[in-house]
């Protein structure tokens, strides 16, 4: 059941960043940027781990969850340190992404030859 | 018909001027329609979400994790294959049929790095790779963290009793 509210959920948000690109002729990356604070947002109402445990992968893995998980780590240092913890947690939970995207982007042009 | 030999002429080879060009060219571009994409994004997108839920599912079966400690490694997987596949050039094709379906899942994220480390290699590591990898993720990152700011800033100043949990 899981896996099937994954594709549907997951699905749906693609197709709302794909009406915003053909619709509203709205850039990747604005379309990138208004998702990520779309899902900043919703996470700080509450909305959003709601809709991971229901969805799982589905909400987890659309650019949406990026900017829930910063909120996500900033709220909880903030919990922890107090005020500071707003600036030094905002990476806590997504810097495996972020490592793990320039680590292997940058194995990748060590190794490979672009082509064309 | 003197209408239509009257365009056949107006569209001849010599003459032709760059706003003909651009309405013969629009006439004879692929018609994609809005629902089309949509239904391409969907399932595209919607499988990519099923691929990292199959990972997420693997992980807490074979390491024995919850939910929220596999959520990590299996975006690292999605972006290494995702790296992977940009490698190759496969990505890339995916992603002319899939548009959002394959932007707004993170491996679009990591797509759009690898693809500018890739491209910008002849100009050498640190002008090149180093500096144009953020080029378009830096938007993501930078609009992410100032509303994550935001947000953490209300709720030091408003509490956090009860209305979150974390």
């Amino acid at each position: 059941m899981q896996f099937l509210w994954a594709f549907i959920i997951g699905g749906l948000i693609c197709v709302i960043g794909q009406i915003m690109m053909d619709a509203f002729k709205l850039t990747p990356a604005h379309t990138m940027s208004t998702l990520v604070v779309a899902g900043a947002v919703a996470d700080g109402f509450g909305l959003y781990d709601p809709l991971v445990k229901f969805a799982g992968a589905g909400a987890s893995v659309p650019i949406t969850s990026f900017g829930s998980s910063l909120v996500h780590g900033a709220l909880s240092e903030l919990q922890r340190d107090g005020w500071v913890g707003i600036v030094t947690g905002i990476f806590e939970v997504t810097s495996a992404g972020i490592s793990a995207a320039i680590i292997f982007s940058f194995l990748a042009a060590l190794i490979v030859r672009p082509r064309g | 018909m003197p209408a239509s030999t009257k365009k056949g002429a107006k569209f001849s080879l010599d003459n032709l001027s760059s706003q003909d060009y651009k309405s013969i060219a629009q006439k004879h571009e692929p018609k994609r329609s809005i629902f089309k994409n949509c239904i391409l994004a969907f399932l595209i997108g919607g499988g990519i979400c099923l691929l990292g839920q199959a990972i997420q599912q693997a992980f807490m079966a074979l390491f024995d994790m919850s939910t929220k400690e596999a959520a990590s490694p299996t975006v690292a997987v999605l972006i290494i294959i995702s790296v992977i596949l940009t490698s190759c050039g496969v990505y890339d094709k995916i992603a002319q049929v899939a548009g959002a379906g394959t932007a707004v899942p993170v491996t679009g994220f990591a797509n759009s790095m690898c693809s500018a480390a890739l491209e910008h290699k002849a100009e050498g590591y640190v002008l090149g790779v180093g500096a144009n990898m953020f080029k378009l993720a830096g938007s993501v990152i930078v609009f992410g963290t100032v509303a994550a700011f935001f947000v953490g800033l209300v709720y030091a100043i408003f509490g956090l009793e009860g209305v979150h949990h974390q």
